[in-house]
């Protein structure tokens, strides 16, 4: 499966915007994952990739952009 | 020997830098002597504890940070094998339960008894320990170090009332020195900040205390003349507003200014709060370090707890609970009192309803105007709901009303 394709289309489901032109913009400083959507953003990952999401040991470093958030769930699926 | 209390009076400053004047070299040239910071950090927290009436506390210290390394020691041995939620829960529990017993009898309950297991930081030595209880249980933490984990639990800058840091965190940068060239930088900021931090603290906070006393005895004696509310009041929120800010912010300061010395990057505590634009943004940019705890450890763990398994399905309901929970938590957190639950529930009933006018403002884009002077309002209107809920929470009102 493209993970690519997965994350984008779970972060527009979740946050309502398409960010495939904009895969370094910060998500959370420009408001748009708060920590509710990002619950659901990591829960949603959760179920299509079959991984074991970061709730507290999320490092929003790892995880504040989509290009990262594609590293970082590639890196979790091991 | 001389009683020391953290960052009280300007000698303290000097005592202090005189003491880690060995490591701070030590961290120029990348090392780090660790057997010197350790002696350094229980040196200065015996001085806090060393007279008679601190006396207690310091062995009530000890006998905390004993049960907290058992606890820590215990739960991470058992973790390697297990992964039980009831014994996740429990440990938990028996970490959070020397506070709890404090606030009981803060709040008159067993009061002589319990009130013996008290001391100056217990409050932010529970973050530190139930935060890395969570990591535990998350697979964060796999293996227990008992020299990292009274370094954590035992760091004197932060020791008695933040910023609170993470243990993973900690450990990276206690594990080794930084880099020279960040080093220096370090020191650079570690200056600003305790000269930015003097200037909060000792001028800035000073002249809003004595305000917030000065207007506190004008109410009071409005109060005498039986007045069931005061004009008076008004002045007492915002002054004890800039007093909480201004010596809050000034030590947390001090505090970030030792660790970088220490070569530990704590993180910040205030980030310009009083020009939040909603209530939302306040909470990131108050009392952070705090704020951020129950976000990761409460908030979010309670969402996903609730969104996993369906037990609510109405998204808005369950961050609606999750906020009030939230923040019920951190006004219980304060002390088991009528305002710091009080300031809870307003915090919790601000955010929830903050994120359903967002909602409705999504909604009906067209009609609500946004620009710059309804940015401006909204600004405005969050400070003066801020200073609101700070004439509840610094408990004056108590006294205007019930201690007359």
């Amino acid at each position: 499966m493209d993970v690519k394709a997965g994350v984008l289309e779970i972060i527009e489901d979740v946050t309502g915007e398409d960010m495939s032109n904009q895969m370094d913009e910060d998500l959370f400083e420009s408001g748009l994952l708060d920590s509710m959507a990002t619950v659901e953003m990591l829960l949603a990952l959760e179920q299509r990739f079959n991984i074991q999401a970061p709730v507290s040991e999320l490092s929003r470093d790892d995880w504040n952009t989509t290009n990262k958030i594609v590293a970082s769930v590639t890196a979790l699926m091991g | 020997m001389p009683n020391l209390q953290p960052y009280a009076d300007p000698n303290y400053f000097v005592y202090l830098l005189l003491a880690l004047v060995p490591l701070a070299i030590g961290l120029y040239f990348g090392k780090r002597f660790v057997a010197y910071e350790i002696l350094v950090s229980l040196a200065f927290i015996f001085l806090i504890f060393d007279d008679k009436t601190h006396a207690g506390q310091g062995v009530a210290l000890i006998v905390y940070s004993i049960w907290q390394f058992l606890l820590g020691w215990g739960y991470v041995r058992y973790r390697k094998e297990h992964n039980q939620s009831s014994v996740f829960y429990t440990v938990t529990a028996l970490s959070i339960l020397p506070i709890f017993l404090v606030r009981l009898s803060g709040a008159g309950i067993f009061h002589a008894q319990l009130s013996l297991l008290g001391f100056l930081g217990i409050s932010y030595l529970t973050f530190r320990s139930v935060g890395m209880i969570i990591e535990v249980r998350d697979g964060a933490i796999k293996d227990f170090h008992p020299v990292m984990f009274l370094r954590f639990m035992l760091f004197m800058p932060t020791l008695s009332s933040g910023p609170i840091d993470r243990y993973t965190r900690f450990a990276k940068d206690a594990a080794v020195a930084p880099a020279r060239e960040e080093y220096i930088d370090l020191l650079g900021d570690a200056t600003k900040k305790l000269f930015l931090g003097l200037f909060y603290k000792f001028i800035v906070a000073h002249y809003a205390e004595i305000a917030y006393n000065y207007f506190q005895g004008m109410a009071m004696s409005d109060a005498h003349h039986g007045m069931i509310l005061s004009w008076w009041l008004i002045p007492v929120a915002y002054s004890y507003g800039m007093y909480l800010f201004f010596d809050f912010a000034g030590y947390s300061l001090f505090a970030l200014s030792i660790s970088y010395v220490m070569g530990i990057r704590s993180p910040i505590n205030f980030n310009k709060p009083y020009a939040s634009k909603n209530i939302k943004e306040f909470w990131n940019r108050w009392h952070m370090s705090l704020s951020f705890w129950f976000r990761d450890f409460v908030f979010m763990r309670f969402v996903f707890l609730f969104l996993k398994h369906k037990w609510i399905k109405n998204r808005n309901t369950v961050s609606t609970i999750a906020y009030f929970v939230n923040m019920l938590v951190m006004g219980f957190w304060h002390g088991l009192t009528w305002y710091y639950i009080l300031y809870g529930f307003m915090h919790g009933a601000a955010l929830a309803g903050n994120d359903a006018w967002i909602r409705f403002k999504r909604k009906h884009k067209k009609v609500i105007p946004h620009n710059k002077f309804t940015e401006g309002f909204a600004v405005v209107l969050t400070f003066h709901f801020v200073m609101l809920s700070f004439l509840v929470f610094c408990g004056f009102l108590d006294t205007f009303w019930f201690h007359r």
